[in-house]
């Protein structure tokens, strides 16, 4: 199948592993993956601080470049919110859910020997809805021993704008995030979007953990 | 009003307010969450509440006249209040005219949003709270943190103190029970010896001019029914067109709110019966901001609100703060988005902002209020200034992909200072709130799109 990336502004910059990532499992499974290079931001940061004039302008700009297309994935499930809830684009997929609602994959052939905890982020179980999917292909995945995350449906306290304009709650809840990660003994957290992986991430690395944020297209890339 | 951000900064310094408030919190969350996943048609039982309430919100005119006839032809009296002042007048002059010197109230976020005991008390005349909270609250000059656990920032030793120094000398105790016991002794003469009772109320019903509230004390059911005179405090949007109605609330609130299958005690009354209760009865209808609000088509939904606080319990944001960095009766989502409406955007900017947009709120709102959405259109009007700017620039560069891959390019070279070790500890303002407590992983040395490009 012909499937268009919607990289996200995001991955593109500072996650690009994780679309390359992406690139790669759909690949290996015999999609053909296109990249319309005109793309660069779906506007949610703006929609989301109130910011309605830009944020406009930004969704009819997303519009004109993936409205054309039959499937379009994403490596983010909260940009994929934005764009289908928001603005109606209901061609466009978070990664998982594409995988296993829509082509009905949930085995990629992927090996990670390692523990592994996942956390839901908000968007993903709230707004994107994707399920079960991202746990069925993690089961899948050979050698991958899947620990639970406590509190896992609580938000890691990103929140786009939210992490500067209200930093010291956003840390507060980082930090609880990062406490339950670390309970799990996890070599490496996983989760669906760029954004909150930043924000683990960047919490993790601060009180120098073993544990490492990792996107779940990693995950499956791996071989 | 103090920003939030301001007032969060505050009550997170308070390690030990964090640590009760989860352990609080969970506590209820937890028993919700059992007694809401027996209900077999919860979703349908949300569905309804909500349809009520838009329906109410529609023709809220009608209804309002509607309650007025009905609780007048009970014998009832009905006073329309525009504002707070106008609120507390009435409830003043008829306190007046019996020459009261102490009323005895049961718990209510109007009468505290309109700041009644205060404006009794300008008139000589003593509130006192009856709510074993609110008490506890009224007692150390504090305030409400939460709609349904008021005082759920104070810890047990912190209100045998309390009790030591105010109601109850010399008592040693700190068991819940023993204090509860303390307040019970102190609270029954006094309601034995009051002539005027003020209350809220839960729900107005149109179509008979009943009032109910739900408590879980009995202290509420002292105040309705001991008393000679009796006033009611109703805010405009708690009305249910029928009887029938409150069948579906009854459900909703008590399961959401305290987790509890049924609360202790549902009162209901109407108009006055003779030699059964209050002789006479008043209700106060509230707008207070109300009518603004329900001119907003997205935001009147906030109106719906039945005051559970289960958007509370489950909100990171609240759990961590506490309610009073909402500076407001009405903390954690559900006041982040009435507050902003009640008394304008522009004086509490900041309030549409106190949340991460996760979206548990909406997920456990009996009356599916979608308080994302609302947070989102709010925010849409706050005026925001210099955030504009640099909103407008950086809109500008997403509009191009090429300006975007050169504004990629800059950034990398702009981090280089900063890049230690694959990693960002330290930005300059006003990026530095980020690096405050995370680092910052760096713009990729090579970006998807030049990967893309290369391949």
């Amino acid at each position: 199948m012909r499937i268009a990336l919607f990289v996200t502004c995001i991955a593109d910059t500072m996650y690009p592993e994780a679309a390359r990532a992406s690139v790669e499992v759909l690949e290996r499974l015999g999609h053909e993956i296109v990249f319309p290079r005109e793309q660069t931001c779906c506007g949610q940061m703006h929609l989301n601080s109130g910011h309605v004039a830009e944020a406009d302008a930004l969704a009819r700009r997303f519009g004109a470049i993936f409205g054309g297309y039959d499937m379009v994935v994403s490596p983010s499930s909260s940009c994929v919110g934005t764009v289908r809830e928001h603005y109606g684009m209901t061609n466009v997929f978070e990664l998982s859910e594409l995988l296993v609602q829509h082509l009905g994959v949930d085995d990629v052939g992927a090996s990670f020997p390692h523990r592994v905890t996942y956390h839901p982020t908000c968007h993903s179980l709230r707004v994107t809805r994707v399920g079960e999917s991202p746990l069925r292909l993690l089961r899948k995945v050979d050698g991958l021993d899947l620990v639970e995350l406590p509190r896992a449906a609580e938000c890691c306290g990103f929140g786009g704008t939210f992490s500067i304009k209200n930093a010291e709650t956003s840390s507060a809840m980082l930090d609880d995030k990062c406490d339950c990660i670390e309970e799990t003994a996890a070599e490496f957290c996983t989760a669906l979007d760029a954004s909150c992986l930043l924000q683990i991430g960047g919490g993790l690395s601060r009180r120098r953990s073993p544990v490492r944020p990792l996107h779940l297209a990693e995950i499956l890339a791996s071989a | 009003m103090t920003s939030f951000p301001e007032a969060a900064h505050v009550e997170l310094a308070n390690v030990q307010l964090r640590a009760n408030l989860l352990n609080a919190t969970d506590t209820i969350r937890a028993k919700r969450a059992g007694v809401v996943g027996e209900v077999p048609d919860w979703e349908e039982l949300r569905d309804a509440g909500r349809a009520v309430k838009a329906d109410v919100m529609a023709r809220l005119d009608e209804y309002l006249v509607q309650f007025e006839g009905a609780v007048e032809a009970a014998g009832g009296h009905v006073h329309w209040a525009r504002d707070a002042d106008e609120a507390n007048a009435v409830v003043v002059e008829i306190a007046r005219g019996h020459s009261v010197s102490e009323v005895v109230k049961m718990k209510s976020l109007t009468t505290d949003e309109i700041g009644l005991n205060a404006a009794l008390a300008a008139a000589g005349i003593h509130a006192l709270e009856t709510d074993f909270a609110e008490l506890i609250l009224q007692l150390d000059g504090d305030w409400p943190s939460h709609i349904l656990v008021p005082a759920i920032h104070r810890n047990r030793s912190e209100i045998r103190d309390l009790f030591a120094r105010t109601i109850a000398p010399g008592i040693e105790s700190n068991d819940p029970r023993d204090l509860a016991e303390a307040a019970r002794v102190y609270l029954r003469e006094r309601f034995l010896e009051a002539s005027f009772g003020v209350s809220g109320a839960n729900f107005g019903v149109a179509e008979t001019g009943t009032i109910c509230i739900v408590e879980s004390e009995g202290n509420g059911r002292m105040c309705t029914t001991l008393p000679n005179v009796l006033v009611t405090v109703l805010g405009i949007e708690k009305l249910v067109p029928t009887f029938q109605d409150l069948e579906i609330f009854l459900q909703l609130l008590p399961r959401s709110s305290t987790g509890e299958r049924m609360n202790p005690y549902t009162s209901l009354w109407t108009g006055v019966t003779d030699g059964d209760g209050p002789e006479e009865l008043h209700v106060v209808l509230l707008d207070n901001g109300r009518t603004r609000v329900l001119r907003d088509a997205v935001g009147r939904q906030a109106l719906h609100c039945i005051r559970c606080s289960a958007c509370l319990n489950v909100c990171p944001v609240y759990t961590r703060t506490g309610g009073h960095a909402y500076g407001s009766v009405y903390p954690g989502p559900i006041g982040a988005i009435l507050t902003p409406q009640l008394i304008g955007v522009e004086n509490a900017p900041s309030l549409p902002y106190a949340s991460t947009l996760c979206g548990a709120c909406y997920e456990v709102c009996p009356v599916k209020i979608d308080i994302p959405r609302v947070l989102l259109h709010l925010r849409s009007l706050v005026p925001h200034r210099r955030e504009t700017l640099v909103m407008r620039v950086v809109a500008w560069l997403f509009g191009g992909a090429r300006r975007f891959a050169v504004a990629q390019q800059v950034g990398r070279l702009l981090q280089r200072p900063f890049v230690r070790g694959g990693k960002i500890s330290r930005l300059p303002r006003p990026l530095a709130a980020w690096t405050s407590s995370r680092d910052l992983k760096p713009v990729a040395r090579e970006t998807f799109r030049e990967w893309w490009n290369r391949r």
